[in-house]
């Protein structure tokens, strides 16, 4: 089996397992319309308020979202001994890591997308924004998982590491954030993205080529 | 050992035995205690008396001899334990393993000690305890990520691995630190208004420079000796099964 072809069986594998557990799916997209509604039920209906907190509060919410579906990333291969196999495996574990990130995002990351437009619709989001808003969604949530993966593979041999993930975590996202929100803070008001667009670009890249090296050795060390 | 000629190769080996460590942690403690109370005095009776005041801040510019350097130190340690935590992954050397757990700690209350200090400076001068000004947020979250390191250390109960985790953690935490510090800035720059002030630097006068300086090389020596000690105590923890423990507990009975 080539490299290649293990990489794709890697995903196909994950997006398989995702699929024939479909409630599953959908419970981050529900946490993410859950934790947007509740910010007008506590800050007040005022129209000019939500606006201007729309992009904020759509992105701490994707964040949260995300990071909550981060724990399944490794779970259950970690439970069963796939992941043992995997690291017997005569191809690189880095990539193959890289694999299940990327069916992960498929899974979790992406469908994000589908809401977003319906929360920026009720929080009143200038609709000018809402191409900016998708391309964030694209460009970033792919960041949240890789970043996240590094955070479970250091706590998935951990009895209770819900909490711990989230510590380790949330500061990483901290350049995510930033640059996520003002990109679609700016797009509301007419002003031009590109710069926020453009660092978003890069840290993906970054991260795609980083990510997989600490997250291989973490695993290497929560399973020994 | 190519890199190195074998003497050196020869030291580092021997000072990395515990034993050995332990015996000249003991020797050196005392003089870096002498050295430390001898350079906290000079920087203090500088800093505190000998310096002028400051003509727009009266007196209250003076916590810079506690902020400034504990700022430094905040960062510096945490890059240090990224080099140990290199050097534990790389050549799995147990010392180096102690010193970043040792380490995090005394960081973790140094970066506390910079945002309590800045906050108590802040009243008086900004009007507030805190503002979300760039630098403040990134120590704020530099805070974060000791505190992270912390507690993954406690979770994970094996004493090895747990120093893996830490070390990888630490490394991660060095790359994100200049990408975190530079995005806040610039988000800072971003949605500020003009409302909070933003302290322009003044070229600092040498009267005051000198003693900010001698209390920035006095917190590395406390850096020092803290991490020294803890660092005995960890060792102690980890080695109780053997035999050089057994004896030194022996011989101080």
């Amino acid at each position: 089996m080539s490299l290649k072809s293990a990489f794709f069986a890697i995903i196909r594998r994950d997006l398989l397992l995702a699929f024939r557990r479909r409630a599953e799916m959908a419970n981050p997209l529900f946490f993410f319309v859950l934790v947007v509604t509740l910010f007008p039920l506590a800050v007040g209906a005022q129209a000019h308020l939500l606006q201007s907190m729309a992009p904020g509060v759509i992105w701490v919410s994707a964040l949260l979202a995300a990071l909550l579906s981060l724990d399944g990333l490794f779970r259950s291969d970690f439970e069963d001994g796939s992941l043992e196999q995997m690291l017997l495996s005569p191809h690189a574990l880095s990539l193959l890591v890289l694999g299940k990130i990327i069916a992960h995002w498929l899974v979790t990351g992406l469908p994000l997308l589908l809401v977003a437009p319906l929360l920026a619709m009720f929080l009143g989001l200038p609709e000018q924004a809402m191409g900016t808003l998708l391309l964030t969604l694209i460009l970033a949530t792919p960041l949240l998982s890789l970043i996240g993966a590094i955070g479970v593979a250091l706590t998935v041999g951990l009895r209770r590491g819900g909490m711990i993930l989230s510590l380790l975590v949330l500061p990483l996202y901290v350049p995510v954030l930033i640059f996520a929100s003002s990109a679609v803070d700016r797009a509301a008001s007419g002003l031009p993205v590109n710069a926020q667009l453009n660092m978003l670009t890069a840290l993906l890249f970054l991260a795609l080529v980083l990510v997989p090296l600490p997250t291989t050795a973490a695993l290497k060390m929560s399973i020994n | 050992m190519s890199v190195f000629p074998d003497a050196v190769g020869l030291f580092f080996h021997r000072s990395a035995s515990p034993p050995h460590f332990y015996a000249l942690a003991d020797r050196f403690i005392p003089w870096l205690t002498v050295i430390f109370v001898v350079l906290i005095l000079a920087g203090l009776y500088g800093g505190l008396y000998l310096a002028p005041s400051d003509y727009q801040q009266g007196d209250s510019y003076r916590i810079i001899y506690i902020h400034v350097p504990a700022a430094w130190m905040s960062l510096f340690i945490y890059v240090l334990m990224a080099i140990m935590g290199g050097i534990a992954l790389v050549w799995r050397i147990k010392l180096a393993e102690v010193m970043l757990i040792s380490s995090a700690p005394i960081g973790a209350g140094f970066t506390f000690i910079a945002l309590v200090t800045g906050s108590l400076w802040g009243k008086p001068m900004w009007g507030t305890w805190w503002v979300w000004d760039a630098r403040l947020t990134s120590e704020l979250i530099l805070l974060f990520l000791y505190l992270g390191i912390i507690s993954l250390h406690g979770a994970i109960e094996d004493q090895r691995n747990a120093a893996r985790a830490v070390s990888i953690l630490a490394l991660v935490g060095v790359v994100n630190i200049p990408i975190i510090h530079y995005s806040v800035e610039w988000w800072n720059t971003l949605h500020q208004g003009p409302t909070v002030t933003k302290m322009d630097k003044p070229s600092i006068h040498i009267t005051m420079l000198v003693p900010l300086l001698i209390m920035a090389i006095a917190f590395k020596f406390y850096y020092l000796i803290a991490v020294l000690q803890s660092a005995k105590l960890e060792l102690l923890k980890r080695e109780s099964g053997s035999q050089w423990v057994k004896t030194l507990l022996e011989n101080q009975a």
